[in-house]
């Protein structure tokens, strides 16, 4: 469905600094599988989001492939990108649906509206029950319909926006921290029901969606992701099967161990210091000033594959 | 030692988001307070800290009864409190350096010659390098902004911090260094805590206590 390849964001800053965002990320989301980029805020997880989506700013160089079908996502025009592309090939679930919905608009017209600019159905009964199908289909309750998007609370905005997020029919849809600010109880309807959008036989072809969930909560990927991709400073340091990950062997590159193991149900531990500056990474690992495992070594760059590190935990020790 | 009565709180006369809340906080204890988003829990905090005036009920600070809020409450009083909110860029000042941010507590009392002691003693606690000090709050991430915020709370070194979803938009590795630095904070100082939010596994695992919200009324 999705393969990106060699995907590197690069902003140039005034004064000509330049900031590596992204670097070489290589993925694939397969149709009816999930996929969670996780890690920590300013990573780089939500400028590769952008990306995708052709929504970078102006002192954005991109670099790389992002294969949706047969169409590369960062060689496509504006013009492509707002006709075929957002909407109709990726749905965007947002990270603050109070903030992508209009204000002054009730839910069922910004509803409708979508459903007449993406789909071919027309006339105001037909346009007024596909606006309550995809309500429905996001689990929005009919009875809030009318209502404008500063009178709904987080759940329901979200699934307002998932909602405009599925009218589409896009076979991708990617989830820029659809959780953020929710309760745990509504975290885990809202990824429960991302994950049945991608379960359920897509439109057209029958074999589900696909979905890229950024997200910096683990506990929401670990309840949904088929897969797991970890970035740390622009890269992603590690892919995993989610199973694997979230339970034995663990994850196996020590930035990855050390982020489950400051969850409040493990050690509750923080990883020592800061991430480095996008801006001034060194030329080996980007970890190492952080990492207990950091050898010599570590100042040349990190192999390339699914973990990205000279040392990665092997099973064997990783039960110590 | 902070007392919530029978507080009733809300924005409008007729419809108050908090009912007849009673809460205790003991001096250097760390209670959570547990309830869903849009509960009024976080109205509670901001009467806890003396922030929103509630309708009817008392608050007691070390058995005083608190009759004036915000900006009106004598300086003694407001400064025994330190806040920090869920959304930092809502309550940040975006125009000033994360130092001027930090800093504005002290100056505002009359302080400003503390400034550099208290900032050279506060930014190593919240893992705030020099180089980010000098920052605007759009040139750093929402994390590096949450460690701002928390030493602003702890600059006027409060008896008592009220910490509303603090980590809710975090990662789980900042949640946990922000979480540490208040309980150093604690450890060294005594300081109370009420940390107001929804994820119980986290306040389980920092506080002393924790309370539902439906328990509370
Ligand atoms: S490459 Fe070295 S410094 Fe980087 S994560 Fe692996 S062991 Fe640590």
């Amino acid at each position: 469905m999705l393969s990106v390849r060699g995907l590197s964001v690069r902003f140039l800053m005034p004064g000509g600094r330049r900031v590596a965002a992204v670097t070489g990320a290589r993925f694939d989301v397969a149709a009816g599988e999930c996929l969670a980029l996780i890690g920590e805020s300013g990573c780089g997880k939500s400028v590769l989001a952008s990306a995708l989506l052709g929504l970078l700013p102006g002192n954005a160089q991109t670099a790389g492939s992002a294969l949706l079908g047969d169409l590369d996502l960062l060689a496509a025009d504006e013009r492509t990108l707002a006709r075929t592309v957002r909407g109709r090939l990726i749905g965007l679930v947002p990270q603050s649906p109070a903030a992508h919905l209009t204000p002054v608009r009730t839910v069922r017209s910004q509803l409708e509206e979508t459903v007449a600019a993406l789909t071919a159905t027309r006339g105001r009964a037909a346009l007024r029950a596909a606006a309550e199908a995809a309500a429905e289909r996001a689990a929005f309750p009919a009875s809030h319909l009318d209502r404008h998007p500063h009178e709904l609370s987080g759940g329901l905005a979200q699934r307002a926006a998932t909602a405009l997020a599925l009218v589409g029919g896009a076979p991708l849809l990617l989830a820029d921290e659809p959780t953020t600010g929710l309760d745990r109880d509504l975290v885990d309807r809202t990824v429960d029901e991302l994950r049945r959008h991608v379960d359920e036989p897509g439109p057209g072809n029958g074999t589900g969606r696909a979905l890229l969930m950024i997200t910096h909560d683990l506990a929401a990927a670990e309840r949904i992701a088929d897969r797991v991709a970890v970035m740390y400073a622009g890269r992603i340091v590690e892919l995993a099967d989610a199973a694997a990950f979230f339970g034995e062997p663990g994850p196996r590159h020590p930035y990855s161990r050390g982020l489950l193991q400051a969850l409040p149900d493990r050690a509750f531990t923080p990883v020592p210091g800061m991430p480095p500056e996008l801006g001034d990474l060194p030329d080996g690992c980007a970890f190492a000033a952080r990492c207990d495992r950091a050898t010599d070594t570590c100042a040349a760059p990190p192999p390339a594959g699914t973990v990205a590190c000279h040392h990665p935990h092997v099973p064997e020790d990783a039960r110590a | 030692m902070l007392e919530l009565r029978s507080i009733t709180a809300g924005y409008t006369r007729n419809a108050p988001v908090v009912r007849d809340v009673s809460l205790t906080v003991a001096p250097g204890e760390s209670v959570g307070l547990l309830g869903p988003s849009g509960c009024g829990k976080s109205t509670l905090a901001r009467v806890a800290a003396l922030l929103h005036r509630p309708d009817s009920g008392t608050l007691l600070l070390d058995g005083e009864p608190v009759r004036h809020w915000r900006h009106r409450a004598p300086r003694d009083r407001r400064t025994a409190f330190g806040v920090v909110f869920q959304q930092a860029r809502l309550s940040a000042d975006p125009r000033l350096p994360l130092t001027d941010l930090i800093a504005e507590p002290l100056r505002a009392t009359g302080r400003g010659r503390e400034v550099p002691d208290r900032i050279a003693q506060l930014a190593p606690v919240v893992g705030l390098t020099p180089d980010l000090l000098t920052r605007r709050p759009h040139e750093v991430s929402d994390g590096q902004l949450q460690r701002a915020c928390l030493a602003r709370a702890l600059v006027l070194r409060p008896r008592l911090l009220v910490c509303d979803e603090m980590t809710a938009m975090l990662d789980a590795s900042t949640a946990a260094a922000l979480v540490a630095a208040v309980e150093d904070y604690r450890a060294a100082t005594g300081a109370a805590l009420l940390a107001v939010g929804h994820d119980r596994t986290l306040l389980e695992r920092w506080c002393d206590r924790t309370v539902h919200w439906e328990s509370l009324s």
